[in-house]
């Protein structure tokens, strides 16, 4: 299933992480998953959230560098070695990962991990063949 | 068309034994006449015979805009005031304005320059000039118009603005050509565009253009939006006004009119001559001018000369587009550094201009650049490499151009200040 993702450009000083949240807070806009990519100058923060569309307009307003993708959501059994599996499965199938993250809350037992890959059709196609529990953007969003 | 093929494709022997010959008219008449270049000539120790060849050129004073203002109104005229016939005046915008005068002679020295600057623009007899630039003190609108007169040309003196009326004139006379700045010709075309003339299939079918910086890409944009073939001019009225330089119809640089200037590329710091085809400070002598001759005059433009023919068969220099003012110049770790030239890399890499700014420290007693670009929507990224290798990208061009390392910040819209519409682009934090 595709996940709306949003994507803020941030500058690497105190208090921009903060502004976005302030932010995304005062809209009454839940954040259900979010990372951090950083350099030495800047950083981009990636977030999944409960009004995605709301979300992008809101921050956009606020005059800050935003951009929307899609990405994969997928249950893992919250067990050793449950990641490796779904891993293993797009290496099997030469999906590559541009990157990703877990969520901060779980679904049926299951920990909640984000892929970012550029074939995101074929990669919801082969980890639902494998009877990996692929999340809807709605399930994702009620978290 | 070439309109003065003795002048325009003389071999280079004659033609420099002719500007030598005239070099040495303009300094005895400079020496006999002018107060100011007297005492400059002869603190030098620098009589007309000690100009035996071009090179002997870097001997001469240089001449600025300042020392015509010292001067104000009438200190440098070489000529008893009776003699002049016009009297011109730049815009006092940035100080005291300046002021020039022409003798007869000069009138018909312009008038012949302009006609050759309309013949390199495809403009003869049997054309409608549409003359949109300002008549006035301003040397573009009555330079143009007497240029475009001397080749038979109709001219519609109707200077600029009234934006409406121009179009409706264009199309109820027919206009083949269109004369006026860059920006002011875009404009005409929206204008256009909103009353419902097809300005793109009217009759007309040339422009030249001049009197501001334009890019290619804008020429690119005109010439598609008003479906003719566009020509950048260059001119400056301490020179002459427009008719120092024009672009023929290869586009590929302007041509100098070396029989009665004599063009040099200088390093703004130090003085010295660069040669062809190094960037630098464009600075002209005149040689025929009788009513305010000028030695080495500093335009503050940025150029580069080119001695290669053009196909077009004229044999004369040709000076690139300026590229920007000595003003903006910065110099790292002894590299003339132009903010255009960034400029222009950002635009080729980012392909919409992105705001930037160049902020110089010396750290180490070593100089550093830091080149912040505002990120937009059209370059972000969720992707960690793809902003560093858009990073590295503009590092690694920067470097191939300019030949110094730079470091390239990525940095979140609006935190560039702007002020009046103009962004601020330099900051130099260096203690000198
Ligand atoms: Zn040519």
């Amino acid at each position: 299933m595709k996940v709306k993702q949003i994507s803020i450009f941030l500058e690497n000083k105190s208090g921009r992480l903060a502004d976005v949240t302030e932010t995304l807070g005062s809209a009454e806009i839940n954040i259900r998953a979010l990372s951090i990519a950083d350099t030495s100058d800047f950083g981009i923060l990636r977030l999944i959230v409960d009004q995605p569309d709301k979300a992008l307009a809101i921050l956009k307003e606020e005059g800050f560098t935003v951009n929307e993708t899609e990405v994969v959501a997928v249950g893992v059994d919250d067990t050793p070695g449950g990641l490796a599996k779904a891993l293993a499965v797009l290496k099997e199938e030469e999906i590559n990962i541009e990157y990703m993250y877990a969520f901060i809350g779980r679904a049926s037992g299951d920990a909640l991990v984000v892929f970012r890959v550029q074939e995101i059709e074929r990669a919801n196609q082969v980890l639902k063949e494998r009877d990996f529990n692929l999340l809807s953007a709605e399930e994702v969003y009620e978290l | 068309m070439i309109w003065n093929q003795k002048y325009e494709s003389m071999d280079r022997q004659n033609l420099e034994e002719l500007q030598v010959k005239r070099l040495q008219e303009t300094i005895n008449r400079l020496i006999e006449n002018v107060p100011f270049y007297q005492q400059k000539l002869s603190a030098l120790d620098v009589q007309a015979e000690d100009i035996k060849s071009i090179s002997d050129l870097s001997k001469l004073p240089f001449t600025t805009k300042e020392d015509l203002r010292d001067n104000y109104p009438y200190g440098l005229f070489a000529t008893p005031l009776k003699e002049i016939v016009r009297i011109h005046s730049s815009s006092g915008t940035t100080g005291q304005p300046t002021v020039v005068g022409y003798t007869q002679d000069d009138i018909e020295i312009w008038t012949e320059l302009m006609a050759r600057t309309m013949s390199c623009g495809g403009v003869s007899k049997g054309d409608i000039v549409q003359n949109a630039f300002g008549y006035g003190l301003f040397t573009g609108g009555l330079g143009i118009h007497y240029g475009a007169e001397k080749v038979g040309a109709s001219v519609i003196p109707i200077s600029g603005g009234n934006t409406k009326r121009q179009i409706r004139l264009m199309e109820d006379f027919g206009s083949t050509a269109l004369m006026c700045t860059p920006s002011y010709a875009l404009y005409i075309a929206e204008v256009a565009a909103e009353m419902g003339f097809d300005i793109k299939n009217s009759k007309l079918e040339y422009g030249i253009f001049g009197a501001e910086p334009w890019s290619d890409n804008m020429r690119r944009e005109i010439e598609e939006l008003l479906g003719i073939t566009a020509i950048d001019i260059y001119g400056l009225s301490e020179i002459i006004g427009p008719g120092v330089a024009s672009e023929c119809e290869v586009q590929d640089g302007l041509h100098i009119f070396e029989d009665h200037f004599i063009p040099e590329i200088i390093d703004p710091e130090t003085g010295e001559n660069l040669g062809y085809g190094t960037k630098g400070e464009l600075v002209f002598t005149t040689i025929t001018k009788t009513g305010l001759p000028i030695l080495r005059y500093r335009t503050k433009d940025i150029s580069v000369l080119h001695q290669e023919k053009c196909s077009c068969g004229r044999t004369s220099v040709r000076m690139e587009r300026i590229s920007g003012r000595v003003d903006d110049m910065l110099i790292i770790r002894g590299v003339n550094v132009f903010p255009s030239q960034i400029e222009s890399i950002l635009l080729d890499i980012s392909e919409t201009k992105p705001h930037y700014q160049l902020v110089v420290e010396r750290e180490d007693s070593l100089d550093q650049l830091e080149v912040q670009v505002e990120i937009s929507e059209a370059i972000f990224s969720d992707e960690v490499r793809r902003l560093e290798s858009l990073e590295r990208k503009i590092h690694g061009e920067i470097e191939s151009v300019l030949g110094i390392s730079v470091n390239v910040k990525l940095v979140e819209p609006h935190t560039i200040p702007r002020s009046e519409g103009k962004a601020q682009r330099v900051v130099d934090k260096r203690e000198l």
